[in-house]
């Protein structure tokens, strides 16, 4: 069994049962630690820390802005992804980047792919993301009746559509 | 569908053929990418007409591609679960794609050196298989058809991370090379542990045959990168050819150390272990797993003869439960089984194992 914040053995589990439910939490010493479900200079468990990962949603040292973070793709919520260990689509990457990068350095120890590049690679991801999100906030501003910031979204989109059809 | 399966059976896959570079320790190279294409969701959040639409789209793909040998497809979920163990045992699939649910397969060459696998936890798992050590001929085999496939679709790619993958564990490279070693004189000398505890040091991870999870039996161990983030193929691939080039060595230390102190004793261990394989009437598949790996040591010693490498190599597949049952003909329950895999052994190690 990995720890499911990073992929060493865990050393950790932890299980809580309420009524029907159970939920399990699996984790090495050091993501232990970081969680402070034991104390880093002694064994001693940290009950209250302890519960705070059983209970979740806050796995982690998640920001408030992380933790309400949605793929507007394929509808992940980042706390689905801290729970299950699995990314929902390739968005991902950029959406929740700011969660990941720490993920990756613990992981891999960087944050930079090095190596292999696709030769005949035909779509930036970055620039597909960036349009996701515009038209994601496009919806939601038609939504709430926001037609200022829905007219400056479609110009905007408008504007960097034409751009990627000029440079294709 | 079945059909196709069963004209494997009495074959095993070109890396098994006991051949190629070290071949006295390493069995096989692997090297597997994971990719995933850039307009769909990743396998564990699509929906069942996404994962049919992947297929459909991946499996006439790959089935077109300019290879020497043609990649050919078997669609895992309509098979029984007696094939689907029968290709985990092959190493042609995972046993999560196996035990996974939905729209899924594998395409392989029919000398089962490249096989790539559809809908696991990525999209698309490509794999290379080679016999003995090779890491740069698995690299050049297994860049260029993935540039083939590349060719074909768009791989869900990022600047900065690299090869997009479902786990952020596999992204970057999206490569993991696993080199097979037989270390039954370290096993026998109790200094494997301290080995294996090196290599975690250098993040390195050894699993048993059957990869994740499954435990070492047989004195058999994967030996693989884990970093795919940061450090360029060639790079982990060289780092993880140094290591197992030390292991080698710690091994070969280990078996002259053998020869040279205890020569009678091991004689008389592999002689027994080929007798007891050779005449024996019941016999699980542990057991097997143990005695195979002393005749195996045997053979590479000089200590027997009248076997073979290739044989013994293909008793190792051969003897697990799919295979046999297939052999066999019928399906088996626990007792029927292990004098089923007694009578095949001794079949095949009577005829002097040349077949």
């Amino acid at each position: 069994m990995n720890c499911q914040f990073c992929s060493n053995p865990a050393t950790f589990h932890l299980t809580r049962i309420s009524g029907q439910s159970k939920k399990v939490v699996h984790l090495c010493e050091e993501c232990a630690k970081q969680h402070q479900a034991v104390s880093a200079n002694t064994a001693e468990l940290n009950i209250p820390a302890i519960v705070q990962l059983l209970l979740g949603p806050h796995l982690s040292p998640v920001s408030e802005e992380l933790a309400r973070l949605t793929c507007p793709n394929c509808g992940i919520k980042y706390m689905e992804f801290r729970g299950e260990g699995r990314l929902g689509c390739p968005h991902d990457y950029e959406v929740f980047r700011l969660g990941l990068e720490p993920i990756l350095k613990r992981v891999h120890r960087a944050t930079r792919h090095h190596g292999k590049k696709p030769p005949n690679q035909r779509e930036n991801l970055l620039r597909q993301t960036e349009l996701l999100a515009l038209h994601h906030r496009l919806q939601r501003a038609i939504a709430a009746e926001n037609y200022e910031e829905a007219a400056r979204l479609r110009d905007t989109l408008r504007k960097k559509e034409a751009a990627d059809d000029h440079a294709a | 569908m079945t059909m196709q399966l069963d004209g494997l059976v009495e074959t095993t896959g070109e890396w098994l053929r006991g051949t190629g570079p070290e071949s006295d320790i390493v069995i096989s190279t692997r090297i597997r990418l994971a990719r995933n294409l850039a307009a769909f969701p990743f396998t564990n959040r699509a929906t069942h007409n996404q994962k049919a639409e992947i297929e459909s789209l991946l499996r006439e793909k790959v089935t077109r591609l300019d290879l020497a040998h043609p990649l050919r497809y078997i669609s895992v979920a309509h098979l029984s679960p007696l094939d689907r163990q029968f290709l985990v045992e092959r190493q042609l699939i995972s046993r999560e794609l196996s035990n996974s649910e939905g729209p899924r397969g594998v395409a392989f060459e029919q000398r089962e050196s490249i096989s790539l696998m559809i809908n696991e936890e990525d999209q698309i798992r490509l794999q290379v298989m080679r016999s003995g050590l090779s890491l740069d001929g698995a690299w050049e085999e297994i860049d260029k058809v993935d540039d083939l496939i590349e060719a074909r679709v768009s791989y869900a790619w990022h600047e900065q991370f690299g090869y997009l993958t479902a786990c952020p564990t596999n992204v970057g490279t999206g490569m993991r090379a696993s080199v097979m070693v037989h270390l039954p004189a370290l096993g026998l000398t109790r200094q494997i542990e301290k080995v294996f505890r090196s290599l975690q040091k250098i993040n390195l991870v050894v699993r048993g045959l059957y990869g994740e999870g499954s435990r070492a039996s047989g004195d058999f161990f994967q030996i693989s990168n884990q970093i795919t983030l940061g450090k360029s193929e060639q790079l982990a691939l060289q780092e993880l050819g140094g290591v197992i080039q030390q292991i080698l060595y710690y091994e070969r230390q280990a078996r002259s150390a053998l020869l040279r102190e205890k020569r009678q004793e091991l004689h008389d261990r592999v002689s027994r272990a080929l007798g007891t394989l050779q005449h024996a009437t019941m016999m699980t598949s542990d057991e097997t797993m143990e005695l195979l790996s002393s005749v195996r040591l045997g053979i590479n010693l000089g200590l027997l003869e009248d076997v073979t490498m290739h044989t013994v190599n293909e008793l190792f597949i051969h003897t697990q439960p799919a295979h046999l049952q297939k052999l066999v003909g019928g399906s088996l329950d626990g007792e029927e089984r292990n004098a089923a895999r007694a009578r095949y052994l001794r079949t095949r190690l009577r005829q002097g194992g040349t077949v």
